[in-house]
């Protein structure tokens, strides 16, 4: 064995390499496959045309997600396509053995919810799905990132991916971050340093002071949007936190099992000395809470500053000027003040009971705006039921704001929750993208606390004048 | 899925100098709730492509008879976004078989290749030369040659070559994908897991 430093990616995935293909990808062992409605059925009808099983049904896991409803779950759902989607979900899964968590199950909700949430996700593990946001569960110190319905297929019938190597980067954040700085803002101001396509090719370890002093949600939060700079996927090394919040969670191993998975667990750091292909240090003290302007993540700025003038950015003068017109922005115009329509908290970014605590902590003792249309969806079930435990829907209620039922629902509109074509959303999704959140719509990324402080005001309202 | 085996194909190209092409307008979500492969292709591009009363929008590429061919050519940092394999069915099933751009996303490339798509990286200079070419004359023909790793513009000779992985190349040449592949390995895979943790 060789004692040469390695990072913690390299740790992970070595361990899970079946076979390394010359000139060609390696084979990779998949210890966790989680499958929703959307991208599973053509992988199951080409099993069928195959005549191939599932190799090893215990190690995936369905949860309805993309096309659910937000509201009256317990009814029909009314969109033909969506429930024949739903339908296929629970048929191939009592088809072929898989655990099925659909509509109307106490455990259901976002798979990148859900999976943590249940102790499914644990340090160490080798998880895909057919999401990009797959890569929330690196926060754990897993090797997870979203792949296509083909890779699907290949996962249900051996159970194995074949990839090459992603480079690595490592992007260091220390000091301390700034009164109403959340998670949110700690990566969407990454995205803007390294543009929506700056990490792509690598696999990305976050370290320093910030991200080790941050819960398990705002861990999950940051790694979630690794894929929005083009990376692979990125990853948190485990330590007390991590394991503190899988503790006793359902399915999380239990007595001696326990203590061994902790003692591995405790393996899964980067060693002193490996060396990344690409290294970023910034400081915590420069982020402020922050907003996006335009049609990708990496088109963000700091809340109190100025839409950027082209010729300050680099490349791509008529994509940028084509994406202010879709915005209906002009360049070199404040964000502060501008109206917004609609506010939507939720998807696997920020739906987690920490988004919801955030988000009160703004509107209690306040209403909801006039101009407002709010859809505040949780990422599950469980954060559901914690958000009525802890008094969160009573100030939700006071002020005006309903809680819908869990689901992806706006982050990327299959359901019936669209943004109207033209009108402004500030959202704490992931995405931005022209007609992400149905067509037309105007996207504004931000953290659950600016989506807090538009929800109140009606226009775009710096939070830390709120607080 | 099986698909058209790939070694050389020379044709026209339909050009979108845009950058940051990303799988939301490639294929939008609410054309993903189809449970088979089928018909993606009217969709692709589609709110680019058409107006609210399905009316096609006169400015977009794809809607000008004047440029057609199996190669679309776009700026860079094509296919970010989603991991929706289903942006790649929709350029397939439209009859493309080749993308040609500065930068891809990494999710589209792997999703591409399991397709039967050859995502061609060129540099940013290149890039340029083939924009100017279709420019001068909208019938220009590229020639991509996946056996020798190389793009031409035919008009004016201009070439350039261009990366894949041996396996990859191995598997678009013969048609194959890595479902037979990783079957022909099952046992190796059965015994390697039971080993693993988890
Ligand atoms: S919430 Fe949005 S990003 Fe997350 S899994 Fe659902 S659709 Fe994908």
């Amino acid at each position: 064995m060789s004692t040469s430093p390695k990072t913690l990616f390299a740790k992970v995935w070595d361990a899970h390499v079946v076979r390394s293909i010359p000139d060609g990808p390696d084979v990779l062992l998949i210890d966790r496959h989680f499958i929703h409605e959307v991208t599973s059925p053509v992988a199951f009808l080409g099993l069928e045309s195959r005549g191939l099983s599932v190799l090893f049904p215990e190690k995936t896991f369905a949860t309805a997600d993309h096309n659910t409803p937000t509201i009256n779950q317990h009814l029909p759902v009314e969109d033909p396509l969506s429930a024949i989607q739903l339908k296929a979900l629970e048929t191939n899964s009592a088809k072929y053995g898989i655990s099925h968590w659909g509509l109307g199950n106490p455990k259901n909700g976002i798979v990148h919810v859900v999976g943590p949430e249940n102790g499914i996700t644990l340090p160490g593990m080798t998880i895909v799905c057919g999401d990009s946001h797959t890569s929330t569960h690196g926060a754990f110190g897993a090797i997870a990132f979203g792949i296509g319905t083909s890779e699907v297929e290949m996962v249900l019938s051996s159970q194995c991916i074949m990839q090459p190597r992603a480079k690595s980067m490592r992007i260091v954040v220390n000091g301390q971050l700034n009164k109403g700085v959340l998670p949110k803002d700690v990566i969407l101001y990454i995205i803007a340093q390294l543009s929506a396509a700056g990490a792509t090719g690598y696999f990305v370890e976050y370290a320093g002071e910030v991200f080790e002093q941050m819960s398990m949600e705002g861990r999950m939060t940051v790694c979630n949007m690794s894929i929005e700079m083009g990376a692979r996927g990125g990853m948190i090394a485990p330590d007390a936190t991590t394991i503190n919040y899988i503790k006793g969670r359902e399915k999380a191993p239990k007595g001696e099992a326990w203590d061994k998975a902790v003692e591995y667990w405790s393996t899964l750091h980067t060693d002193e000395g490996a060396s990344f292909d690409k290294e970023y240090t910034f400081n915590a003290a420069d982020i402020e809470p922050m907003i996006t302007f335009g049609t990708n993540p990496g088109m963000g700025i700091g809340i109190s500053q100025q839409i950027p003038v082209s010729h300050e950015i680099g490349s791509g003068k008529s994509s940028y000027e084509k994406s202010l017109t879709y915005m209906g922005f002009q360049e070199a115009e404040p964000m502060l003040g501008k109206k917004v329509d609609f506010v939507f908290v939720g998807s696997c970014t920020n739906g987690r009971i920490e988004d919801f605590r955030a988000f009160a902590s703004i509107v209690k003792g306040r209403k909801k705006a006039d101009n407002i249309t709010a859809w505040i969806v949780p990422g599950s079930h469980i954060v559901e039921q914690q958000i009525k435990e802890e008094g969160i829907l009573d100030i939700l209620t006071e002020a005006g704001f309903q809680l819908r039922q869990p689901g992806c629902s706006a982050c990327l509109a299959m359901n019936d929750d669209k943004i109207p074509a033209g009108k402004y959303a500030v959202s704490t999704s992931n995405r931005n993208f022209e007609g992400r959140q149905g067509p037309g719509a105007r996207t504004l990324l931000a953290s659950p606390l600016v989506a807090a402080a538009a929800a109140v005001t009606g226009v775009v309202t710096d939070p830390r004048q709120l607080m | 899925m099986a698909y058209d085996k790939f070694t050389v194909l020379r044709s026209s190209a339909v050009p979108m100098p845009i950058e940051n092409v990303d799988t939301d307008q490639i294929i939008p979500a609410r054309f993903l709730k189809a449970t088979e492969r089928k018909g993606f292709g009217d969709n692709l591009f589609r709110d680019w492509r058409y107006n609210n009363d399905n009316s096609p929008k006169q400015d977009f590429v794809l809607n000008n008879p004047i440029y057609s061919g199996k190669i679309l050519v776009s700026g860079k940092n094509f296919g970010s976004g989603s991991s929706r394999e289903h942006a790649a069915w929709a350029i397939y099933d439209y009859g493309f078989r080749c993308v040609v751009s500065s930068f891809f996303a990494d999710i589209f490339k792997g999703n591409s290749l399991n397709v039967g798509i050859l995502p061609v990286q060129v540099s940013a200079a290149f890039l340029d030369k083939i924009f100017t070419a279709i420019e001068a004359d909208p019938k220009a023909e590229l020639e991509v040659n996946l056996p020798e790793q190389t793009i031409t513009i035919l008009a004016t000779g201009e070439k350039e070559s261009f990366d894949i992985n041996g396996y990859k190349k191995h598997n678009l040449m013969n048609g194959f994908d890595d479902i037979d592949y990783l079957q022909s390995m099952k046992e190796e895979i059965k015994e390697f897991t039971s080993k693993s943790l988890y």
